[in-house]
């Protein structure tokens, strides 16, 4: 790997595959549900929260000597609500066609679990660096899962992607709908994320029958 | 040298100072940002007002793209020819009505005060276009727009916002494939002032019918669609005076 010992490295990559926050952990779903219905949503998402994490990470950890732990919590949220209202401020001044994409989300982020749960469980107790690749990393493992559930989410549901139509037009009936194909308006809702979700996890766990837990 | 953090003298004071660093650089942001904000929020305004004119970039079925920022200011002066403000039965001219906050004169009609009520006038091709301006409630907070009619109560275009609505489903309001059911439907039925309504029942998705008062609603978003048919409907009904004294004209 060059630069990253095969420990950090480890950092970026187990997230990815065998320690998935949302896959593996289960973390971090209720985003999952909320934002997948769109390819783009799911996009901007990852790309916020793999922001989010790797400055919050870096800022816990420097702090990590020196934050009280009765209050460890609260300061966790007050560092990602700063770092959210930041980016979301600076957006709105200088990119404010994308900050609107975006203003639905930093509620979302501030709440999201496995910001939290980074910064409680590996910020706290390892250095800026490891803690700026396992922020990255889980980030990029959350939204790795985030945009493989969009893209099925919009493709079956809407027959778009980004909002193009790939699949054709349904009312005019060209593509794949002039052969009677139906768009799935139940793969918009929330259970479906879900159900996807169940699937990935499926297939994961069945690639590698050693993630199962034991009963 | 170690720190005792478990003190309740050390969490409090470090409770303070993380509060007056984090507020300080807050404010700072905000303050130094402010200008450049508000700028964007008032271009993003005339923007809306011109989109539903028709005045915008749109190219086929794609989506919706405003004119540019660099040229809204000039156009906005171009296509506008009066900013009106109706307050009871007065009319007057003030050329920052599209400045007006809705959220405010809302408010300050609940308090039982006069509501300053924004319409603009605009021409384009020698046509004139009334726009008024919306506001309403939808699943997760605001939505509002604008709405163009012309002076046989033919909507002529629309343009929606929202807050906070659900990507993917309530915020396709503001998808072109939404907006545009709205062209040429009218906003009278037997000469009522009833809106258009957001109708599920899909008797009509290709939105063909242009007399039915109603256009197709977005799947998995009903709540979201009732608002705007809500916010249509109320903004029309406030209106109503104005809109009858244009329609007799």
């Amino acid at each position: 790997m060059g630069i990253l010992s095969k420990k950090d490295a480890a950092l970026i990559l187990d997230p990815l595959a065998d320690n998935n926050p949302i896959t593996i952990q289960v973390l971090g779903i209720c985003s999952a549900l909320a934002i997948t219905a769109e390819l783009e949503a799911s996009i901007v998402m990852a790309v916020s929260v793999l922001f989010v994490m790797g400055m919050g990470n870096v800022v816990i950890s420097l702090m990590r000597n020196i934050i009280p732990s009765k209050i460890r919590i609260i300061v966790q949220l007050v560092v990602v609500a700063t770092l959210v209202i930041v980016v979301d401020q600076v957006l709105k001044a200088f990119a404010y066609e994308l900050s609107k994409t975006l203003s639905v989300f930093v509620g979302l982020i501030i709440t999201n679990c496995i910001i939290m749960g980074r910064f409680e469980a590996f910020a706290l107790a390892n250095g800026p660096k490891r803690s700026f690749l396992d922020g990255i990393g889980n980030a990029a493992g959350y939204g790795f899962i985030l945009v493989v559930i969009g893209f099925f989410r919009e493709l079956l549901g809407s027959g778009t992607l980004l909002g193009i139509k790939v699949l054709g037009d349904p009312i005019e009936k060209t593509g794949l709908y002039a052969f009677g194909y139906e768009n799935n308006g139940f793969m918009l809702l929330s259970p479906m994320a879900l159900i996807v979700v169940g699937i990935i996890i499926w297939v994961q766990r069945s690639r590698n029958p050693a993630l199962i837990e034991e009963n | 040298m170690a720190i005792n953090t478990d003190k309740n003298t050390y969490t409090i004071a470090f409770a303070a100072v993380m509060v007056v660093i984090v507020g300080a650089l807050l404010a700072f942001l905000a303050s130094a940002l402010s200008a450049k904000i508000s700028e964007n929020e008032r271009l993003e305004k005339q923007q809306n007002i011109l989109y539903a004119m028709g005045v915008n970039e749109n190219e086929g079925s794609g989506s919706v793209s405003f004119i540019g920022t660099d040229k809204v200011a000039e156009a906005f002066n171009t296509y506008i020819k009066y900013q009106l403000v109706l307050e009871g039965d007065k009319v007057t001219s003030n050329d920052a009505a599209y400045l007006i906050d809705l959220k405010k004169e809302e408010s300050n009609a609940k308090a039982g005060k006069t509501r300053r009520l924004p319409v603009f006038v605009g021409e384009k091709d020698n046509k004139e276009f009334y726009i008024i301006p919306m506001r309403g409630k939808g699943l997760w907070d605001a939505i509002w727009g604008f709405v163009a009619v012309d002076k046989n109560m033919i909507v002529q275009g629309v343009y929606f916002d929202h807050k906070g609505e659900t990507p993917g489903l309530g915020a396709n309001i503001k998808q072109r494939y939404f907006m545009d059911d709205f062209i040429g439907e009218s906003i009278l039925n037997n000469g009522n002032y009833v809106g258009i309504s957001v109708a599920k029942g899909n008797n009509d998705p290709a939105n063909e019918l242009k007399t039915d008062n109603e256009v197709d609603a977005l799947a998995g978003a009903t709540i979201t669609g009732d608002g705007v048919s809500a916010m249509i409907k109320q903004s029309i009904s406030l209106y109503k005076p104005f809109l009858q004294t244009i329609a007799s004209n």
